[in-house]
């Protein structure tokens, strides 16, 4: 057992493009869910438009990079207004039903054969961040001490994390303001809010317009990395997962989705790691017949669903949530 | 009376079969392909998307050509397919070959299963040899479209009774609870496999199986709600939160599912491929018309069971108003165990349905579990009749949308329209205005 | 029976016998003709009813009276099947409720709406209308509210004062017990500085020693030129501090006038005894005693989540 091997995939994970991922997609759905009490089960489907916004921009139709973000960015901006639209008016578990239910649609229609020729079917799209790629200023691998990340991993984790430190102070802006409390009070009770004056409807489609937006850039972050995407990169579990992200750092925090995708992939990768280290190899501690090599791989996503069950009951308000201030009435 | 409604559907359904049948029969038959002297390559096209009658394995193409080269790209002869879709060329010898098929002879609206796939090469070893064209195996296109709709509507119907049984275990659950419920596609996967189970691994027959997991599926039900969901209710959990749990239910299950099943298609032992009974333009496995019959007799069961009985009358009583069942003397918490159990059940012969229809497969249940959601949703949340009406609309919308668009695309549809109904009818079709959820 | 009684002939009935202070005010609100139907039930059927500006106007009427319903309708948490109905004037038919309360007219709610997870000062900022700090654009840029947010602070803090909750400041609105909470939101209303507030059960789940300062409060608003609408189902608890009473049975309204005239009159009598001889429930009732469960529930273990309400606006 290589515990240092694991240590080290364990902290590249957590620190690498992975958790910037998660760490955007969860501080779109604490906008969503956390401060605003909407349930976007589609927050994939928000991944998916950009991602693919960005990537048929510039590999198919021959736009821009740059172009490619604004046309991703306006994509995600639309789905929020016409998955808000019908849905904002009706009680929160409608919103979650049309929202996973749009994120599919996409998925399907992203990934036809039909579609081929603008978003490549299954395979996918690729060839499409060679302006990003060129603007990288490191000119080798970056050795992080605990871990080392290639040329193409350092540039785009510098500027993941940026971008998430940048929505990060934006939403700690917003929250902080009266209209952040206008979100907070509706999460706790809208008609009260309705009753002084307060357009709801506006609000709340403010906040998934915002926290759609925050979604997309998460799409362009998976865009990035892999330096292609296809329909896979968008399953509902993505969503899942980030809502997983988003209770374990603690939803209506600021620094919740940070800590929690940090933690959320130091877990999976290290358990990762850890069993297919535990079940390969000639002598595998644990015994072929309990488990094997593929089996070991599926371990970690046994425990994510346990645990995302066993949070949202033992600890809804997350590790470093108050209890008092849960946005989540979960008890 | 949905029930009712659902049988005047099928017999309805039954009765255009009949009158069409008789215009279909009129083939005539075909004298065989030339056999010319010497080794012969054969060519057979048939339409694998359009089974009919008199030809099971698919429709004849005629006029189709197709070109035989030998290895050095020299055309050795053609050939025309006659009506029976077959084309024959000599060859004098043995040795490589490559048929071609021109595709600017298909018939309108036919294609070849694999577009690139216009060439084929052989190698001929001095026995006549006989070269395939796979043709609409992964679209139906073309032929008899009043044919074709009646498969679709049939095998919508039974994919909507499939839907239909999971669906009420839902609206079942959601009524009285007021949980959405995203493991329940897990409950239908688990029916299947326990099913499988049984069968494969312990070597029962699949009809005792079968049954048998549905008995299992009901101890799950109690057993879930007893020692999970009941628990978390008299802590007072909120139903969002409840919602996530079940998701986190939903991840673990699915894994465990992979873990122990692994990630591959597997079937029972029996009734796996079957002749079809035909009945003119009609054709129906033995088993597809099992499993229409068992799911519209449970359906029915517990349709009058929640409408007639004083159980059901409780149950109804507790999905309107719980606090005022209980001050009325009902007791809720033994109702719920009830509706736990039956909803379990129910998902679970779901799954053992469709695992005999399709196949199984670790994630079987999450696949339908959004097409259960867009029968709930448009029948009207928790209302049972709405729930299996909404279904039958799923199954018969999944299908007949392929008349117009590819079947890769075949759920959106079902989808779409969900999103629709929550637009101008949030209620669900069936669902009144005034009390909704 | 109360039934055939029309709120008209009730009106002018009362007109006539008193001559009272209320021919010197106008009407701030006005509603005709409206209808509320529940399936086969009809909640709501007013022929005609004025709220006189700078009065105390007590709704009453046993419980099924359909007063909370018809609050819902003027308010705009509910639109009623047919009827108008219009404030200082303004038709407010088809407007939804955040633009009623703009105009000035605020209510609060039966089963208090507290922000739980919210300090109580955030819940009173919450009120203040017209804040440059609601747009998400200037949300960002402190400098742009931030003079006008310290202003709303000290609007409230005096309100809370006022209302003795200044000890509570900091405290989130959840820890308050029922009636300051529904102090809070009486202030809370406040903020938004109305010309008409309505009071849908002011005093339900408060105990005795506040009831007779909720009922100073209630007072004070009309001093200082408010004009009060407030459900009640208690006479009692109408008597001391109201101008003019509106008393509703079965979804009609059955009698008004100045309150001893009113409690006087058989008809309301009738309307209250009659009431409790009907045996079956109607749905109003069943709603008004499940909210009392759910009352009792939530004051047992906090609050609940939202679902169980009406899933649209």
């Amino acid at each position: 057992m290589d515990w240092g091997f694991i240590f080290e995939q364990a902290m590249a994970s957590a620190l690498g493009p992975d958790a910037v991922v998660y760490a955007l997609a969860a501080i779109g759905l604490n906008v969503h869910f956390g401060y605003t009490g909407l349930l976007n089960f589609g927050q994939a489907g928000f991944m998916a438009v950009a991602a693919y916004g960005l990537a048929a921009s510039v590999a198919s139709w021959g736009l821009s990079f740059w172009v490619g973000l604004l046309v991703g960015l306006g994509a995600a901006g639309v789905l929020a207004l016409l998955l808000g639209a019908p849905t904002l008016r009706l009680r929160a578990d409608y919103l979650a039903i049309v929202t996973i239910a749009a994120a599919e649609i996409l998925r399907i229609v992203i990934g036809s054969v039909s579609l081929k020729d603008e978003f490549g079917g299954r395979d996918g799209l690729q060839a499409f961040n060679a302006s990003f790629t060129d603007l990288n200023p490191y000119n080798g691998t970056v050795d992080l001490g605990v871990f080392s990340l290639s040329r193409a991993d350092a540039w785009v984790t510098t500027v993941g994390w940026v971008l998430v430190a940048l929505c990060c102070l934006l939403v700690w802006a917003l929250m902080r303001s009266p209209w952040g409390r206008v979100l907070k009070s509706i999460r706790e009770d809208e008609d009260a809010v309705r009753s002084l004056g307060k357009n709801v409807f506006g609000y709340k489609m403010q906040a998934l317009v915002l926290g759609g937006l925050f979604g997309a850039l998460a799409g362009f972050m998976v865009a990035l990395q892999q330096a292609a995407i296809n329909p896979d990169n968008f399953s509902t579990d993505v969503t899942f997962n980030a809502y997983a992200v988003l209770i374990l750092g603690g939803a209506a925090r600021v620094l919740g989705p940070v800590v929690g995708a940090v933690i959320f992939w130091f877990l999976i990768s290290g358990l990762g790691t850890f069993f297919s280290e535990a079940a390969g190899g000639t002598d595998p501690l644990i015994p072929t017949w309990l488990m094997t090599d593929t089996q070991a791989s599926l371990v970690r996503f046994i425990l994510l669903g346990a645990g995302l069950a066993a949070l949202m009951i033992l600890r809804p308000q997350g590790i470093f949530g108050d209890r008092r201030e849960l946005a989540i009435d979960a008890r | 009376m949905r029930v009712r409604a659902i049988l005047g559907l099928l017999g309805a359904a039954m009765v255009s079969l009949l009158c069409l049948g008789g215009s279909v029969l009129a083939a005539a038959a075909v004298p065989m392909a030339p056999g010319d002297e010497g080794i012969s390559i054969n060519v057979i096209l048939l339409d694998q998307g359009q089974p009919t009658a008199e030809n099971p394995k698919g429709t004849p193409i005629p006029g189709v050509r197709i070109i035989v080269e030998d290895a050095t790209g020299t055309e050795i002869g053609n050939d025309v397919t006659n009506k029976k879709g077959v084309a024959s060329v000599s060859v004098a010898e043995g040795g490589d070959y490559v048929v071609r098929l021109d595709t600017d002879t298909l018939p309108e609206g036919t294609e070849l299963s694999d577009p690139d796939d216009v060439t084929n090469s052989v190698n001929v070893l001095g026995f006549d040899t006989t070269v395939q064209f796979p043709i609409g195996l992964a679209e139906r296109t073309g032929t008899d479209i009043g044919t074709r709709i009646l498969g679709l509507v049939l095998s919508g119907l039974k994919f909507g009774l499939i839907i239909a049984l999971a669906s009420l275990g839902l609206s079942l659950v959601f009524g009285t609870t007021g949980l959405t419920n995203f493991s329940h596609g897990e409950l239908v996967t688990l029916g299947a496999l326990l099913a499988y189970g049984f069968n494969a691994g312990l070597g029962l027959h699949v009809l005792i199986a079968a049954p048998l997991a549905v008995v299992a599926m009901a101890v799950v039900g109690y057993l879930q709600d007893a020692g999970f969901w009941s628990p978390l209710r008299r802590r007072g959990t909120g139903n969002i939160a409840l919602m996530i749990v079940s998701i986190g239910l939903a991840l673990f299950l699915r894994s465990l599912f992979q873990y122990v099943f692994g990630g591959d298609t597997k079937a029972y032992d029996r009734y796996v491929t079957q002749t079809p009974w035909t009945l003119g333009p009609l054709s129906i496995t033995p088993k597809s018309f099992a499993i229409d019959v068992i799911a519209v007799v449970v359906l029915v069961l517990v349709s009058l069971a929640v409408a007639r009985t004083r159980l059901g009358k409780a149950t109804r009583a507790v999905a309107d108003n719980p606090p005022l069942s209980a001050s009325s003397g009902i007791n809720v918490n033994a109702i719920i165990s009830i509706v736990w159990i039956m909803g379990t059940a129910l998902a679970g012969l779901s799954g053992v349905l469709l695992g005999l229809d399709q196949q199984v497969e670790f994630q079987m249940g999450f696949k339908i579990l959004l097409l259960v959601f867009a029968a709930v949703t448009l029948g009207g949340l928790g209302t049972i009749w709405g729930a299996m009406a909404g279904s039958i609309v799923v199954g018969l919308l999944v299908e007949l949308s392929t008349l117009i668009i590819p079947s890769e695309l075949k759920y959106i549809g079902a989808l779409l329209l969900l999103i629709v109904i929550l637009l101008f009818r949030p209620q669900g079709l069936f669902g009144r205005a005034e009390r909704v959820g | 029976m109360p039934a055939e009684a029309t709120g008209s002939h009730a009106a002018s009935e009362s007109v006539g016998t008193t001559g009272t202070t209320t021919r010197d005010h106008d009407a701030i609100l006005v509603g005709e003709d409206v209808i509320r139907r529940f399936g086969g039930l009809t909640a709501v059927d007013v022929d005609r009813v004025e709220v006189k500006r700078g009065l105390i106007t007590a709704l009453i009427g046993p419980n099924g009276a359909g007063k909370t319903t018809f609050f819902n309708v003027l308010t705009g948490f509910d639109q009623p099947d047919s009827g108008s109905w219009s404030f200082n004037g303004r038709s407010l038919k088809g407007m939804p409720p955040y633009k009623v309360a703009r105009l000035g007219m605020v209510r609060t709610f039966q089963l208090t709406k507290v922000l739980a997870k919210l300090s109580v000062i955030e819940n009173m900022r919450l009120g203040a209308t017209g804040q440059r700090g609601e747009s998400m654009l200037s949300a960002v840029f402190p400098t742009l509210w931030r003079s006008q947010e310290k202003i709303n602070t000290e609007r409230a803090d005096t309100l809370l004062q006022r209302f003795n909750l200044d000890a509570k400041r900091e405290d989130f609105a959840g820890s308050l017990s029922g009636g300051q909470r529904k102090l809070l939101e009486m202030a809370r209303a406040l903020m938004v500085d109305p010309d008409l507030i309505m009071l849908d059960e002011p005093m339900a789940g408060v105990n005795p020693a506040l009831k007779q300062s909720l009922l100073g409060h209630v007072k004070g608003l009309r001093d200082e030129g408010r004009t009060v609408l407030f459900v009640e189902h208690d006479m009692d608890m109408v008597r001391d501090i109201s101008d003019w009473v509106i008393v509703m049975a079965q979804g009609k309204i059955v009698a008004q006038g100045p309150p001893l005239e009113v409690m006087a009159n058989p008809k309301v009598i009738d309307a209250y005894l009659g009431a409790h001889h009907d045996s079956d429930l109607s749905v109003e009732e069943e709603e008004a005693r499940l909210e009392k469960v759910r009352e009792r529930l939530q004051a047992k273990t906090g609050p609940r989540d939202r679902e169980d309400g009406d899933p649209r606006e």
